[in-house]
């Protein structure tokens, strides 16, 4: 099984992408997904989401590996978005496919953390007055990430 | 050595990326940093403080300590914000 890996400005379709890791099978018993969204917190106007060619790629294919390595996964997609997206709008999908739910589900929450901390991507906050930030990474997310280590 | 800045020490720096070629005794990332701080106003804005930025080498994260090679692409940018 090689793992989807999509960086795109596009918007991503939920239902295809689930169709996409279903059609034709008869061995996966659950789907997990996790979408991320644009929360409009303080009057944001957009997010501007920035990332390294090429490096980008190389490390969410790395993520990936190392989930099906700890996971027995029938499918598996990650699709996140560039470029300016508005509040509401979906950034990241994680989508994950196995024989049972433990592993479609514990999989996806790995993918998702190690993506937000390893994966070179950067969010640019602008606001309706004009102002622009820099997003600066969290440690909550750092310890989201850890749990994964000693598992 | 190809050197590629992302987000706010692209905006910095001034520029998305650039072709440097350091004196030997730059030898790893954290030489490089210094070396680099010393070239611009922007460059020394942007690398005035080491620890708020990542690096990394031929498109792997890597720690100051790292050695270089002369064809080298090297990246500096802040901790990752994606998801």
């Amino acid at each position: 099984m090689t793992p989807s890996i999509r960086i795109q400005e596009a918007p991503f379709d939920l239902a295809e992408e689930t169709a996409a890791l279903t059609a034709g099978r008869e061995d996966v018993g659950g789907l997990a997904s996790f979408v991320g969204l644009c929360r409009a917190d303080d009057g944001l106007a957009a997010l501007v989401l920035e990332h390294y060619p090429g490096m980008t790629e190389r490390a969410i294919a790395r993520i990936a590996a190392e989930a099906c390595a700890r996971w027995p996964l029938t499918g598996c997609t990650v699709i996140h978005r560039i470029g300016r997206l508005p509040p509401g709008a979906p950034i990241v999908l994680v989508l994950t496919a196995s024989s049972h739910r433990a592993a479609a589900l514990e999989s996806c929450a790995f993918l998702i953390d190690w993506l937000k901390t390893r994966a070179p991507f950067w969010k640019r906050e602008e606001f309706a007055d004009g102002r622009e930030r820099w997003v600066e990474a969290k440690e909550s997310d750092d310890a989201a990430a850890a749990r994964w280590d000693a598992a | 050595m190809r050197v590629l800045y992302f987000a706010w020490v692209r905006q910095k720096v001034g520029k998305a990326e650039e072709e440097v070629a350091p004196p030997a005794e730059v030898r790893d990332v954290a030489g490089l940093m210094a070396w680099l701080a010393a070239q611009s106003p922007g460059h020394a804005e942007a690398f005035a403080n080491a620890r708020t930025i990542r690096a990394a080498v031929n498109q792997e994260f890597a720690r100051p300590d790292q050695a270089l090679a002369a064809g080298d692409e090297v990246a500096f940018f802040p901790p990752v914000t994606g998801g």
